[in-house]
């Protein structure tokens, strides 16, 4: 069996969606998403407020936040499952904002399994070829081969009940590129499931993405499956983009402490700006954003960019944790702040220890408040 | 081709099978408990049924038993005095069908609806539907003789018309059976990702929803026909023949017969139960297709 049997766009033996590409985009699978100031109230809660974001043609964009932000209401408003209150969604160049959802030619994984209890797994991936008026020879081959994709191909004539939550996932995930959708929509496929089955199933979906080159839009509260799988992540908060960037610009160059706080780990301090350089416990320390205006401001430094010193700040080893490849240890500094220092597994201090700590001067993000020191 | 398998993502072969597989079910009971549950509740049943069989049986102020009456109700049919059973029986099961229709046809869509669209109703809808328990039918026939009268006018007194009646009769049960089969499915995700494959909502409704809340449709469709079978109390105060009245009426003239129609119809109704309890049973095994490039 070959896998490249869910090919590109328009070979398949479905018929055209309304929104199928236009005769120039013939043969490319992925398509161009556009969110134009959408904005969705929910009763009093503003769950999207003017949210802007492009997915370009085959990119694998990961919607991060913390839970409220706004990202599974983006991904549903994209499915037609939530209709907006303004703003515009185009599918390369087309508005679909008023489109129902069975018209849009998605592919969707949803967070709880979905599966069709009363089918068995081939009938679940044949569902969609079926609504679509696919032969019923031409279907059950179709679904063998998206079965394959994911590894499934010797379940076909199992019920959900007798498949494991990976598994279940995995039929999903078939069932959703069976019909060749113009874009994938995962809305936190892997939170049901074990860490380990997590991993892996999060590698073969990236595996599948890649290989298919289907837009995709990944909706997840995990900054580690973020930052692992996808081309660029967007960071929301209170229903807008916070931050939009690779994995490693978000990492490295947060625009703010909130987005350095929720993407990695960092030490939240007290600071001035002066002249274009954080001044923190008598360091001096490069900016992301060397504009920012001199003032108070809160400092997000990361835990691997302060080291154990003989002339740095002074303080108290509070704890330290083993983390495999790395120790961290928490310590206490002479005005009550406590850092987070990222260190190596052979140094181990124990609570009590006088240490002191300095500055790597990486670069780091602020965010102007009124601080009293 | 990479095929996955992952360390804990074994098959559960051994799942109980249904929609959605809970946590926490509790130990099944053991062979002899059941057989000791099962054989109370039989008991308890069967007692009844046999001393109606033994009264059918009797001779008379003479003593003895014979099956003479049955012999002669075999022989003679349903004729002469009879005749008016048959006609009952015919209204019974044409007012079960029509209950069942409104059951399914208002019910079913309505408990839709609300658990996907309007989950804040839920209440609302619950209150609705159990409150007709909590009237008996003697207050009911009250508040319905206007209604009734009215209707009498506008589409004649058709037997037929107690069909809106029972209608509200048996949506306690019908509601309940309905709704605990719609607790353990989650119509909201099957509904939007059968939506997302290009399903319209017919195609969610009689696809995916329906072949999931079989198990209680159906079971509320019977506990619809049961209570139509069994009602006296709204046909006989609206003046409406069905099969309860038109027994009663057999009864004051010939007891014994009564009582032999009594059984036949709790056979008719065991044997529909059977019948929906075999329509009912999920489906576990895949239907055989035929073999794609060899495969088997």
């Amino acid at each position: 069996m070959t896998r490249n049997t869910i090919t590109t766009a328009g070979t398949g033996n479905a018929p055209k969606s309304p929104n199928a590409a236009p005769p120039g985009q013939a043969g490319r699978r992925g398509a161009v998403v556009e969110f134009t100031g959408v904005s969705k109230h929910f009763g009093g809660h503003r769950a999207l407020d003017g949210f802007d974001l492009t997915l370009h043609a085959g990119e694998f964009v990961a919607l991060l936040g913390p839970s409220g932000s706004g990202k599974t209401t983006a991904l549903r408003a994209l499915a037609g499952l939530e209709s907006t209150d303004a703003g515009t969604i185009l599918i390369d160049g087309v508005d679909v904002s008023l489109l129902p959802t069975s018209q849009r030619d998605m592919g969707m994984v949803f967070q709880a399994y979905s599966l069709f209890p009363h089918l068995s797994a081939g009938e679940n991936v044949e569902f969609g070829l079926r609504m679509r008026g696919v032969a019923a020879a031409a279907r059950r081959s179709r679904a063998r081969d998206a079965l394959a994709l994911v590894g499934l191909d010797d379940h076909y004539d199992r019920f959900a009940h007798q498949l494991s939550g990976g598994q279940q996932q995995r039929v999903a995930l078939a069932r959703a590129l069976v019909t060749e959708p113009r874009v994938l929509l995962l809305d936190e496929p892997l939170s049901a499931l074990d860490a380990k089955v997590r991993v892996s199933l999060r590698e073969e979906i990236r595996r599948i993405q890649t290989e298919l080159g289907i837009t995709t839009l990944f909706v997840t509260h995990d900054q580690d499956e973020a930052l692992a799988v996808a081309d660029r992540v967007a960071v929301m908060r209170d229903g807008g983009i916070e931050q939009v960037g690779t994995p490693e610009d978000l990492y490295s160059r947060p625009a703010s402490p909130f987005i350095a706080d929720f993407v990695g780990l960092s030490n939240q301090l007290a600071g001035v700006v002066r002249h274009g350089f954080a001044e923190l416990y008598g360091t001096k320390l490069p900016l992301v954003d060397p504009s920012q205006a001199d003032g108070d401001v809160l400092v997000a430094v990361r835990p691997e960019d302060l080291e154990f010193s003989g002339d740095g700040v002074a303080g108290v080893v509070v704890a330290s944790s083993f983390h495999g490849s790395l120790r961290r240890t928490r310590v206490r500094l002479a005005d009550g702040a406590e850092l987070s220092v990222q260190h190596v597994v052979r140094v181990q201090p124990v609570p009590g220890d006088s240490v002191r700590l300095r500055f790597c001067g990486a670069p780091v993000s602020v965010e102007a408040v009124a601080v009293s020191r | 081709m990479t095929v996955v398998r992952q360390a804990g993502d074994r098959t559960r072969r051994g799942a109980r099978p249904g929609p959605v597989a809970r946590a926490g079910v509790a130990h099944a009971p053991s062979r002899t408990m059941r057989a000791v549950l099962l054989g109370g509740i039989g008991l308890f049943f069967l007692i009844p049924v046999v001393a109606m069989v033994e009264f059918t049986l009797r001779k008379g102020l003479g003593g003895g038993h014979d099956a003479s009456r049955w012999i002669a109700l075999a022989q003679g049919g349903l004729t002469g005095q009879y005749r008016q059973v048959l006609v009952a029986l015919g209204n019974s099961v044409g007012l079960a069908v029509g209950t069942v229709l409104i059951v399914l046809l208002l019910l079913v869509p309505t408990l839709l609806l609300v658990h996907i669209r309007f989950p804040r109703l839920r209440r609302v809808m619950e209150f609705l539907c159990i409150l007709p328990i909590s009237i008996p039918a003697i207050v009911l026939v009250v508040g319905l003789a206007p209604v009734y009268s009215l209707l009498s006018r506008l589409a004649g007194s058709g037997v037929w018309t107690l069909a809106f009646a029972y209608g509200i009769t048996v949506l306690p049960y019908a509601y309940r059976a309905i709704q605990a089969n719609l607790d353990g499915v989650d119509v909201r995700t099957l509904s939007e990702a059968a939506r997302t494959l290009g399903a319209g909502w017919g195609s969610v409704l009689f696809r995916v929803l329906v072949p999931n809340l079989r198990r209680g449709i159906l079971a509320g469709a019977f506990i619809a026909v049961a209570v139509v079978l069994g009602e006296f109390t709204i046909a006989s105060l609206l003046s409406r023949v069905n099969l309860q009245t038109a027994l009663v009426v057999v009864s004051k003239a010939d007891p014994y017969t009564a009582v032999i129609l009594s059984l036949l119809a709790l056979t008719f109704a065991f044997l529909l139960l059977l019948l929906i309890g075999r329509l009912g049973a999920e489906r576990t095994r895949p239907r055989r297709r035929r073999p794609i490039g060899g495969r088997p």
